[in-house]
């Protein structure tokens, strides 16, 4: 195989501003296919808009997403929805329709592309339901469910229509050790059973170095490292051992910009 | 310096409001007639929805406005001996003005707003973004059907105000004053032509589009925080009223 084809998703040198603040400046970054790709970073360096990138939710100012060779750019709405087919997304909140019951929702984008049977598109449903352990939940509606049901259901969603590739937008907040666990375990079976491909967005160091085959720590709107868990565990640079195990002080700062904390606090700057 | 400064800012964000609002509409037609056929019962669902909803408040402001007609009327066509066309000045008032009018308005403020913050809440939860993600687009699958239902419903609850006005004039004027029941009718059937319940009709499909469109737009196109919503329902009233009043202008002097 040749090595183009092994690389599912391709970001190059990707510009990306809200307003006048850069999040992102030169991004490159390699999904492979067939593995677990981790995204890591502190919190507001933009991981969800970088997801939001990559399904073309946002266009980039400057540079490209290739999706299995092809810009995403370019691609007309119907070319869009055909290839946004091929992914299964879970949103950081769930996102669950709210006027739809739990099994509504994960029915609903069977009802949408398929002409299934009803029985068919029940059985399908309780499947996927029954891996996240919610199959008992199916009659209720979201506002019913804690955060982290809510999460489940919609990761019974997103996996309902065997998507190509999976998309994780910190899957394992707001889970108990145990959901966690088989969370987890699913994650990575899916990955390697139905030969998908997952992105997966955590700050959870531990989890991810149990199922990522590759993971990139973003920092500063780049790419700060990448490689195995292991890699990064052993690395020497100060921000990757910074983030890997969770220290104030370093290059990341724990503050978002800020003017001088004593002057703002003796108030000389409010003239 | 400034001023022209911001006079100018303004009105680019005017007209790129206007450009969006537009291509917005085409969107909507655009997506139409398939929603019609493939998606029928959400339309059906949103018509009980904004129907229902607004169909208590309608009846019952209808019999009060019709009542006060019949006592308004009463009152200044008895100075001329006129007391007996009540009958007519009320179904004059209501079909042609009235009926659609309120009813436009008290819709906007009762399935507008709730239009309005739906929407707004889908987007500011992420569930328009996730229908985007799941290939359904979100334009097709909430917005079509509830602007459709809304101007569904709207020619009828004004029927329904109209008709119940009618009715609040009838009580107060024969029952309560006196006036005489054939008078009251015969002269309405005699005088209100086929062409004035034509404007009211026409009035009342306007209207509803206009409510049901600025409704869905401005949820839509909300800012994605509760605030936001917030402000999205309070300017569906604010339009919508605006709206109403000078699309009632134009179409009562087309009709003069
Ligand atoms: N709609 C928006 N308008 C303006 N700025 C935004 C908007 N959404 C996000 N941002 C900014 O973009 C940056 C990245 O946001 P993003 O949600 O991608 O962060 P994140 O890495 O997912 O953080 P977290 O780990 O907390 O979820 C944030 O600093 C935020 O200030
Ligand atoms: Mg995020």
């Amino acid at each position: 195989m040749s090595k183009s084809s092994d690389n599912l998703i391709e970001i190059r040198d990707l510009d990306y501003s809200r307003g006048s603040r850069p999040i992102f400046r030169g991004l490159n970054v390699t999904i492979r296919r067939g593995e677990v790709t981790a995204v890591m970073g502190p919190s507001g360096t933009g991981k969800t808009t970088l997801l939001r990138l990559i399904t073309r939710q946002l266009l980039p100012d400057n540079g490209v997403v290739l999706v299995d060779g092809v810009d995403i750019g370019t691609l007309s709405q119907t070319e869009l929805y055909r290839m946004r087919q091929r992914f299964g997304m879970l949103f950081q909140n769930g996102a669950l329709l709210t006027d739809l019951s739990v099994f509504e929702n994960v029915a609903f984008p069977l009802r949408e592309h398929t002409r299934l049977t009803n029985r068919l598109i029940r059985h399908v449903v309780l499947t996927k339901l029954h891996a996240v352990g919610l199959r008992g939940a199916a009659d209720m509606m979201p506002r019913e469910l804690s955060g982290g049901m809510a999460r489940r259901v919609a990761l019974a969603r997103a996996m309902v229509m065997d998507p190509e590739i999976l998309i994780y937008d910190e899957p394992f907040v707001g889970l108990d050790p145990i959901s966690m666990g088989v969370i987890v375990r699913l994650v990575r079976r899916m990955n390697d059973a139905l030969g998908i491909s997952s992105i997966l967005v955590s700050h959870d160091v531990q989890e991810i170095s149990t199922v990522a085959d590759c993971s990139y720590l973003i920092s500063d709107g780049k790419v700060a490292a990448s490689g195995s868990p292991q890699e990064l565990h052993t690395a020497t640079s100060d921000l990757v051992r910074q983030f890997m195990h969770g220290m104030a002080d370093g290059p990341v700062a724990f503050h978002y910009d800020a003017p001088d904390y004593e002057e703002q606090l003796l108030g000389r700057d409010a003239d | 310096m400034t001023l022209v400064r911001e006079v100018y800012e303004t009105l680019v964000e005017f007209v790129r409001t206007f450009g969006a609002f537009i291509l917005f509409f085409v969107e909507l037609l655009v997506h139409t007639p398939r929603a019609v056929f493939g998606r029928f019962r959400l339309i059906v669902a949103q018509v009980h929805n904004t129907g229902t909803l607004s169909l208590v408040i309608i009846l019952v402001c209808g019999l009060f406005v019709g009542a006060v007609l019949g006592l308004q009327g009463f009152a200044n066509l008895q100075r001329f001996n006129a007391e007996d066309t009540v009958g007519t000045f009320a179904a004059f008032a209501l079909v042609k003005e009235l009926g659609p009018v309120i009813t436009a308005l008290l819709f906007a403020g009762r399935a507008g707003t709730a239009l309005a913050s739906e929407i707004g809440l889908m987007k500011a939860t992420d569930q328009l973004s996730a229908m985007e993600m799941m290939a359904v687009n979100p334009v097709s699958r909430v917005v079509v059907p509830r602007f459709i239902g809304g101007c569904i419903s709207v020619p009828f609850l004004t029927a329904g105000f109209s008709a119940i006005g009618l009715f609040g004039a009838y009580l107060v004027a024969v029952v309560l004053l006196g006036v005489d029941v054939g008078a009251f009718w015969q002269q309405m059937q005699q005088t209100l032509s086929i062409k004035d319940v034509e404007e009211g009709i026409v009035k009342s499909i306007l209207f509803g589009g206009a409510a049901s469109l600025i409704a869905v737009w401005e949820g839509y196109n909300c800012i994605p925080t509760a605030e936001g919503v917030g402000r999205a329902t309070t300017r569906t009233v604010v339009i919508t009223a605006i709206v109403v009043l000078v699309v009632d202008f134009m179409v009562t002097a087309t009709y003069l």
